[in-house]
């Protein structure tokens, strides 16, 4: 069932998800998007940039930290405008061949505030990796039909 | 390299055209781990009263970095792209893209801050159908590092 305007409250936790992020899933991120940047899949090249490792593509980690809020409206079309700040990078470890995670993104989505009039919500997105948030101010807009 | 200060204001008009496919939106959507069925099967899509199959909220990005390529490619910009940090990013859908859009993207470049021995430089996409519809504003920032940072 979709969510109704008149049923959220500012505060209110509206899911949460853990995602699980390998190598292989940058890879796959980098095909799709069409962003080849070595520091997603070259371990040598990343650590000769300064960094501590692969890490995840920023974009990656925005685009999948908002499908919890896609499945909530029902209509991934319902989010008008998302944004982020990339504040902490993703490291992701080689655990190819197993069946570990190379990383955990974890996310909590709560309603920020409401625009009665315009009938959108503000959901504000925690997005955390091994301790550390990795966005900020990652907030949706999301329009929400009312009762009736 | 530096960047040059004189980019702030600067535009580069719509490209090549970007066709968005059915496979493409399901395999971006599958990217990003997302498993809404309006990304991946047309029925659904249908359902909830789209043309076609919905891409995923940070679809646009794949047509926004294609603007932002002429850009950094330019030599004139002076960006070293092995120092590019990507620090915000920002979509504005005026509506939903969906498979058989056919989108050009406007680049404008507003704004150039020097950091320390880099810069961060504010880029916007306008991103609208080949008839003139308009469908997405993206906006993003790229921090340059300077040496040592």
């Amino acid at each position: 069932m979709s969510p109704t305007f008149e049923e959220l409250t500012v505060g209110q936790e509206i899911d949460s998800r853990s995602i699980d992020v390998t190598r292989q899933d940058l890879v796959k991120y980098a095909g799709a998007s069409g962003d080849f940047n070595p520091i997603h899949w070259n371990e040598a090249f990343a650590t000769s940039v300064e960094l501590p490792g692969v890490i995840a593509h920023g974009m990656f980690t925005m685009g999948a930290a908002v499908q919890l809020v896609s499945d909530w409206a029902g209509d991934p079309a319902a989010v008008v405008d998302y944004q982020t700040r990339f504040t902490k990078p993703v490291l992701v470890t080689d655990t190819t061949g197993t069946s570990e995670a190379g990383a955990v993104i974890d996310v909590t989505a709560t309603v920020g505030a409401l625009d009665a009039e315009a009938r959108t919500a503000r959901i504000d997105l925690t997005v955390m990796a091994a301790g550390q948030k990795v966005l900020m101010k990652s907030q949706a807009i999301v329009k929400v039909a009312s009762a009736n | 390299m530096s960047i040059n200060p004189d980019l702030q204001g600067r535009s580069y008009p719509a490209a090549e055209v970007y066709d968005v496919g059915r496979e493409k939106i399901r395999e971006f959507a599958q990217a990003v781990k997302a498993t809404n069925p309006a990304h991946f099967d047309v029925e659904a899509a249908k359902a909830l009263g789209h043309k076609d199959l919905v891409a995923p909220p940070t679809f646009a990005i794949i047509v926004a970095q294609r603007a932002d390529a002429q850009l950094v490619q330019d030599p004139d910009a002076g960006i070293d792209f092995s120092r590019v940090v990507h620090a915000d990013q920002r979509f504005t859908h005026h509506r939903a893209i969906v498979a058989g859009d056919r989108l050009v993207a406007e680049l404008h470049v507003d704004g150039v801050r020097a950091m320390g021995g880099g810069a961060m430089i504010t880029t916007r996409s306008e991103i609208s159908t080949v008839e003139g519809e308009k469908v997405a504003t993206t906006t993003s920032s790229i921090l340059v590092r300077g040496e040592g940072q």
